[in-house]
């Protein structure tokens, strides 16, 4: 399965940033390989990230989103010992969720 | 070092968690194909059913002025505008326009970073959708010197 994602949550001000880098071929679905067939879509479709447990964000992404793509979003409320846990789904039906805990 | 029952026992426990909070429902995750297939600003308008959008200076977009590599461009879209659902990014001359959708929430604040792919040199839209509906958006010429979708 995926690598796990990197997630880094830094406390500043009353929030919580939050650094995402997750491991995904995002593939288009515009590339040939050598035999000139298109290398079908694979790519991320849903990502969602919960704090203390509670959904804070939900986004849907496109193919045209970078390769490992990076994420980055700002919790607030969030302090240091909170968990962050991020979860993504792709258009084959895998998903992958990583947890993270707010440093200060 | 916890042992490894330990751990899926947490793991199982976290699930269980945010499946009871009753708040993924499936229709979160149906994919929004309609806006995701569209290949030109109107045409993601029209899929999130919103109007076509108004410049605004409440809402910002930063990004490379030159993209060295049109496989990884970095962006940040945020907004000031209060109200906020939705922040999209688009990218003109991409083959699907939509690049993003970011779903605004009380919990975060409407500033989103992310790395997209750019086929080729094109304007860069963020747009942000309030609750009226309304649509507002900033944009940036981006030049791609290596286009990103491996065409």
């Amino acid at each position: 399965m995926a690598d796990p994602m990197r997630i880094r949550a830094q406390a500043a001000g009353g929030n919580a940033t939050v650094r995402v880098l997750m491991n995904h071929e995002m593939e288009t679905g515009q590339r040939k390989d050598a035999a000139g067939k298109t290398i079908p879509a694979w790519h991320i479709t849903d990502v969602t990230a919960s704090h203390n447990g509670k959904p804070v964000l939900s986004a849907e992404w496109g193919p045209a989103v970078a390769k490992n793509p990076f994420l980055q979003f700002t919790v607030k409320g969030a302090k240091a010992g909170d968990k962050i846990a991020v979860t993504w789904k792709d258009n084959r039906g895998e998903t992958r969720t990583d947890e993270a805990v707010v440093a200060a | 070092m916890q042992s490894r029952r330990a751990i899926l026992q947490h793991s199982t426990a976290v699930a269980g968690l945010l499946a009871a909070t009753g708040l993924f429902p499936r229709e979160a995750f149906a994919w929004n194909a309609a806006a995701f297939d569209g290949k030109t600003i109107a045409d993601v308008m029209k899929a999130f059913g919103s109007s076509a959008p108004a410049e605004s200076k409440a809402v910002t977009l930063t990004a490379p002025d030159i993209a060295e590599n049109g496989a990884v461009v970095p962006f940040v879209l945020a907004t000031t505008l209060p109200n906020v659902k939705q922040l999209l990014l688009l990218v003109e001359k991409n083959p699907n326009t939509l690049v993003a959708k970011f779903d605004v929430s009380d919990a975060v604040e409407p500033n989103f970073s992310t790395r997209a792919k750019m086929g080729q040199s094109s304007d860069v839209y963020a747009v942000a959708i309030t609750s009226d509906g309304k649509a507002h958006f900033a944009k940036k010429e981006v030049k791609v010197t290596l286009g990103g979708c491996g065409g």
